[in-house]
C-alpha cells in the first residue's frame, strides 16, 4: 500500500477550481418594497452539490428559485442583476421561460406526481417535447427511474397510478421525471422534509448518484443532510449570503460566527 | 476567528453536557497532577507508602478516561456536534489519552521509588529530579489551565516550557552518567533514577499534546509535528 498516499490529508475542494454550472452577480430581489435578497454574488460548480441553509426566511428558497425564474410568478416580486447559467444571463428579455425550465428541473417539498401512471409520470416532460416513439420513451423511462432508484420497486407496475405509491417512493418518481428531460442543473427545495429517515437516506444517496451527470443545487432545514450530501454549503441569513464554501471546512471551522452559531444550535 | 463558546446553545441540555465533559477532565487532569507530585515526591523522599499510594490510584486515572471516553461517544452520537463543538469534544477525547499516558507515567516514577526504597542509601541527584519534577508538574498545571480557560496564547507559552524542560532532562542525564562512571557501585540506584526522569521528560511532551488540542479546539488549526515557531505563527495569524 502507498503510505504517502494513504497520509496525505484531504484538501478541500475550491469553487474557484471548479467549472461552473451557475454564476450569480449582484442579485437584488424584492417582494414589494420588501428586499429578500441582498447584493448575491456566487458560483454553484458543475456537477457538484450545493446546498442552502439558513433559518426560515433567510432567502434561501427565494434564490433557489430564481434559477429557473419561479419568482416571476409571485405578484410585486423585481429582480435586479445577473445570473449566468452557461454564460447567458437567464433574466435577459429573450429568454425562453420553458427552455430555461428544461434546463433547470426542480423537486418541491411535498412530492407533487400527476393523477397518472407511474410511467407516465415519467414519460410527461418528453412527451411535451414532442417525443413520441415508444422505444425512445421505454428507454428514458427505465433509465430515469433507475437513476431515481426505484425502477426495481416498481418495474412491474408502471401502469398502476402514481398516487398510490409511498411518499419516498413518490418523491423519487418526482425526481425521476425531472432527470427525465436531462436538465443540467436539478433544483431540490427540501426534498426529504416530508420523508421518514430511510426514504431520507435513499433521496441522498441519489443526489450522490445524480451529480454525476446534473449540478445539484438543495435547498434543506436539515443541517446533517447539508453535511452529508453536498460539496458546498451556503449559509444564508435574513437576505444576506454570509458563508460560502467547502462543506468541510464549513462544518469543521467556519470564518463568521454567524455560521457557527446556526450551525451548533447557539443564540445568535 | 471568532472565539468558540460552548454556553450558549439553544438546548440547555447540550451546554450541560458540554460543561459536565469539561469539568470531567480537568477533575482528572487534577488527580494527575497530583500523582506527579506524589510521586516525586515518594522518590526524592525515599518514601515506599507514599508509592504504593500513588500506583493504587492509578485505577482512578484509568476509570476517569473510559467514563469520559463513554460520555463523548454518546454526545457524538445524540448531538452530531459541529465546528467548535466538534472541536471541543474531539480536543477532549485526544486531551484524556495523553492524561491518562501522564498517569502511567507517574505510576513508572512511584514503581522506581518503591525499588529504591528497598536499596541501601546512597548518592543520586534526588535534588535535581525535585526540581525537574515542579518544573513538569507546572507545565502540566499551565497545559490544563489553558484547556480550562480555552486560551491558545497560554496553550502556546506553555507548549514552549517543554524545550525548558528536555534542557533540564538533558543535564540531568549527564549528571546520572557521571555518577555512574564515578562509581559503578551506584549504577542500579542511579539507572532507578534515570528511569523515573524519563517518565517525568515524557509527562512533558504529554503536556505540549494537550497544548496542541487547546489551539486545536480554539484555533482550528492542526499545529502538530511543527516547529514551535511554526506554531506560533500559526496561533498568531489572522485566519483566512
Amino acid at each position: 500500500m502507498d503510505i504517502d498516499a494513504l497520509s496525505a490529508s484531504r484538501q478541500p475542494s475550491r469553487i474557484e477550481d471548479d467549472v461552473h454550472a451557475i454564476t450569480v452577480e449582484n442579485l437584488n430581489l424584492f417582494y414589494g418594497p420588501k428586499q429578500a435578497l441582498k447584493n448575491i454574488n456566487m458560483k454553484i460548480a458543475k456537477k457538484k452539490a450545493t446546498a442552502f441553509i439558513g433559518p426560515s426566511g433567510c432567502g434561501k428558497s427565494t434564490l433557489l428559485r430564481c434559477f429557473n425564474r419561479m419568482n416571476d410568478l409571485v405578484d410585486g416580486c423585481r429582480v435586479e442583476g445577473h445570473l449566468n447559467l452557461e454564460g447567458k444571463n437567464i433574466y435577459d428579455k429573450d429568454v425562453d421561460i420553458s427552455a430555461l425550465r428544461r434546463n433547470v428541473g426542480m423537486v418541491f417539498q411535498k412530492p407533487n406526481p400527476f393523477p397518472k401512471s407511474i410511467y407516465e409520470n415519467v414519460a410527461y416532460g418528453m412527451r411535451l417535447a414532442g417525443v413520441t416513439k415508444k422505444r425512445e420513451l421505454d428507454e428514458t423511462v427505465e433509465w430515469a427511474l433507475k437513476g431515481a432508484a426505484l425502477w426495481e420497486e416498481v418495474k412491474d407496475r408502471l401502469d398502476d397510478s402514481a398516487l398510490g405509491l409511498s411518499g419516498g417512493q413518490q418523491q423519487r418518481l418526482v425526481i425521476a421525471r425531472a432527470v427525465a428531460i436531462k436538465p443540467q442543473v436539478l433544483l431540490m427545495d427540501e426534498p426529504c422534509s416530508a420523508l421518514d429517515p430511510i426514504s431520507t437516506l435513499k433521496v441522498e444517496e441519489l443526489i450522490n448518484e445524480l451529480k454525476k451527470e446534473f449540478t445539484i443545487v438543495i435547498v434543506t432545514h436539515n443541517m446533517q443532510q447539508a453535511a452529508r450530501v453536498s460539496d458546498y454549503t451556503a449559509f444564508m441569513y435574513v437576505g444576506d449570503l454570509i458563508e460560502f464554501g467547502n462543506t468541510d471546512k464549513l462544518f469543521t471551522k467556519p470564518s463568521m460566527k454567524q455560521t457557527e452559531d446556526y450551525i451548533t444550535g447557539k443564540y445568535g | 476567528m471568532h472565539t468558540p463558546t460552548y454556553k450558549s446553545h439553544i438546548s440547555s441540555v447540550f451546554n450541560a453536557e458540554l460543561e459536565d465533559v469539561r469539568q470531567r477532565v480537568l477533575a482528572m487532569g487534577g488527580l494527575v497532577e497530583q500523582q506527579i507530585v506524589d510521586a516525586t515526591r515518594a522518590l526524592t523522599e525515599v518514601d515506599a507508602e507514599l508509592a504504593a499510594e500513588v500506583i493504587a490510584n492509578d485505577e482512578k486515572v484509568n476509570t476517569l478516561e473510559v467514563s469520559i471516553d463513554d460520555e463523548c461517544s454518546r454526545i457524538l452520537a445524540r448531538r452530531q456536534p459541529t465546528a467548535s463543538d466538534l472541536r471541543l469534544v474531539y480536543a477532549v477525547i485526544k486531551t484524556i489519552t495523553d492524561l491518562e499516558r501522564m498517569g502511567d507515567e507517574a505510576e513508572k516514577v512511584a514503581r522506581m521509588a518503591a525499588d529504591l526504597s528497598e536499596q541501601e542509601r546512597g548518592i543520586a541527584p534526588l535534588v535535581e529530579v525535585g526540581h525537574l519534577s515542579r518544573h513538569v508538574s507546572q507545565m502540566v498545571r499551565d497545559a490544563l489551565d489553558a484547556f480550562a480557560r480555552m486560551d491558545a496564547e497560554s496553550a502556546l507559552a506553555c507548549a514552549h516550557e517543554d524545550v525548558n524542560i528536555d534542557r533540564e532532562y538533558e543535564a540531568l542525564m549527564r549528571q546520572c552518567i557521571t555518577f555512574m562512571m564515578e562509581d559503578p557501585r551506584t549504577i542500579r540506584r542511579v539507572l532507578d533514577v534515570i528511569w523515573a526522569v524519563r517518565a517525568l521528560e515524557r509527562i512533558g511532551d504529554h503536556a505540549r499534546n494537550i497544548c496542541e488540542y487547546v489551539i486545536y479546539f480554539v484555533k482550528g488549526k492542526d499545529v502538530r509535528h511543527i516547529s514551535l515557531e511554526a506554531m506560533k505563527k500559526e496561533v498568531q495569524e489572522d485566519d483566512e
